[in-house]
């Protein structure tokens, strides 16, 4: 049994429009992975296939050997895939603590109880501590999410995440919209990840890609162009082409 | 030791006694209504049998962001089972709310099943579209419903067999009044729990709720069938309380004006579906009187002023004055 997350063959079509050609590749346990590629590369389309959004049209996705491809979105979220959102996705009318005790009590299976309160618990009520404290966040804990500014969100937005535990967590763009002055609270919070949990970043920012990535994808036109490490894919003539232009390699 | 022990719940699910504050003023309210208004009994329960309506939508719109225009094809259905029951079974008003609560949960399921998979104006026109083939069904069964002469002939035996119907409607306000206070109780404890907590997050973001592993779909389903069976409740108190049924109950406009009522008063606040209610019952009872062809202008303007200036409701009112002292300050 594969340990990780195994792609095969892996494909999307939108009519005649292919958006994802037989991608294969494999993210074991622990491991740092980066997606990069140009604009309209399929990248954020890839990202929502491993997590349920969009079903393939062909090709399988598993688990730990698991086949999840067939599961729709929230029961790969149980079987351990998460994902932050490009464009910033919280519950906005919520304070950074109901953010964070959400996810916690769904993974719990407790959302379905009716005479509890949600903020009952001693065990989960920790854990959330936890969390706010980890990435810094207990001064903001009882403001309203919508109030925070977009770097803080995004904090928030991987707090959330990491909060429902996922042995797979796929970050789309995380630094995105972020201002280069907060950035770097992105990448130590991307450093201080639990080593077991596998990471797939897709990003632009080539910057933060070598400096937490220990494995590079490129994806170009839905399919994957090369695979390697950070000092591999720098020296791709293939890759500096894409990036720099013709002429440059 | 089962009322200890639902005390104990219901008081640590609405967060301790401080909490308890807006459930001593509605007392407080309900008393002072009794006592000050005593020739208005009538229209007074018809009012507390509105809130249970409109609170019963706001699980539903308020909490889990749910827009329908048909509420009232749970209301109708709850009334004229309440009636046939009565008539035909047994005139017992708690059973008879118990058959209208049921039969609101079973059409709320099964109307919810389809709803729940539509949005924005899908949703709007299945909701519609649903309640105008009860009310044609309603309308065209005139051996069991009474048509469109309505369903009468509904009389109830004393509450708990102690409390009897009186002509001045005394035992009706108290009747309507225990029902309401006991749904809100439920209500408060329903909405501080994991379920509530996620059903706001519905609300704010159905992506995000199936990202983190959300069985959205049946969440909503769910509350659906909740706020259905409140919305039966509210539709048996109707039937038991005028004794008559007609196939108004399920009118286009009383769905619409429950989504009036509870804008008005504040969506997703429980308390704010109570305010919305006695604003607009009362200003459309008095504007009604005054001038019977033009009162809708009163609420229109009414409406358009809080949409604008209070969008939160009018149970924002305080706060919204209070900052507004405090940044003079």
């Amino acid at each position: 049994m594969t340990s990780g997350l195994r792609i095969r063959n892996l494909s999307k079509n939108f009519g005649g429009l292919q958006v994802a050609r037989n991608i294969t590749l494999d993210i074991p346990t622990g491991a740092r992975a980066a997606l990069i590629g140009p604009n309209g590369a399929g990248k954020t389309t890839f990202a929502n296939l491993i997590i349920g959004a969009l079903q393939p049209s062909s090709g399988s996705i598993h688990l730990d050997g698991k086949d999840i491809s067939q599961l729709a979105e929230a029961a790969r979220v149980r079987a351990g895939i998460a994902k932050t959102f490009q464009i910033t996705n919280l519950f906005k009318d919520l304070s950074v603590r109901d953010n964070i005790r959400l996810p916690i009590l769904e993974r719990e299976h407790r959302t379905f109880r009716f005479l509890e309160r949600h903020d009952g618990d001693a065990a989960i009520e920790a854990e959330v501590e936890e969390l706010l404290a980890d990435f810094r966040l207990l001064p903001l804990a009882n403001r309203l999410v919508r109030s925070l500014a977009y770097g803080q969100q995004r904090l928030v937005e991987l707090a959330l995440t990491l909060s429902l535990k996922p042995r797979i967590l796929i970050l789309d763009e995380p630094a995105a919209g972020v201002p280069s002055s907060d950035s770097h609270l992105i990448v130590d919070a991307i450093k201080r990840l639990p080593t077991d949990l596998s990471v797939l970043i897709i990003e632009h920012d080539m910057k933060l890609v070598f400096e937490v990535a220990s494995r590079i994808i490129v994806l170009v036109n839905g399919a994957v162009l090369v695979e390697g490490t950070p000092e591999e894919i720098s020296r791709d003539l293939r890759v500096r082409e894409l990036y720099l232009g013709a002429g440059h390699g | 030791m089962i009322l200890i022990s639902t005390i104990d719940i219901v008081r640590t699910s609405l967060g301790g006694t401080g909490k308890l504050l807006p459930v001593a003023i509605l007392i407080i309210c309900a008393f002072a209504a009794f006592w000050l208004f005593p020739y208005d009994l009538g229209f007074l329960t018809q009012m507390l049998i509105m809130m249970v309506f409109v609170v019963s939508f706001d699980l539903i719109l308020g909490y889990a962001g749910v827009a329908t225009l048909g509420h009232a094809a749970m209301y109708g259905c709850g009334a004229y089972a309440a009636g046939l029951f009565a008539i035909h079974a047994s005139p017992d008003p708690l059973l008879g709310l118990a058959v209208g609560a049921v039969i609101g949960a079973l059409i709320a399921f099964f109307s919810g099943l389809l709803l729940m998979r539509a949005h924005g104006l899908s949703l709007l026109m299945l909701s519609i579209a649903i309640t105008m083939v009860l009310q044609e069904i309603a309308s065209k069964a005139r051996d069991v419903t009474g048509g469109a002469d309505g369903l009468s002939g509904i009389s109830m035996t004393p509450i708990l067999g102690v409390f009897e119907f009186d002509f001045i409607g005394k035992t009706a306000f108290w009747y309507a009044f225990s029902v309401l206070f006991i749904i809100l109780v439920v209500l408060r404890v329903l909405v501080a729990s994991p379920f509530g907590l996620a059903l706001r997050g519905i609300k704010d973001s159905p992506s995000r709720m199936r990202a983190i592993g959300t069985p959205v779909y049946w969440r909503k389903v769910t509350a659906y069938v909740i706020g259905g069976t409140i919305a039966g409740i509210a539709g048996a108190l109707s039937a038991q309380i005028t004794s008559l049924v007609s196939v108004e109950a399920f009118n286009f406009a009383l769905s619409a004006d429950v989504m009036v009522m509870l804008i008005l008063g504040g969506a997703g606040r429980l308390y704010g579906a109570l305010i919305g209610t006695l604003v607009f019952m009362t200003v459309r009872h008095v504007a009604a009187s005054i001038d019977p062809f033009n009162w809708l202008f009163v609420i229109g303007f009414m409406l358009l002023a809080v949409v604008f200036f209070l969008p939160d409701g009018l149970i924002s009112l305080p706060r919204r004055v209070a900052g507004m002292i405090g940044a003079r300050k």
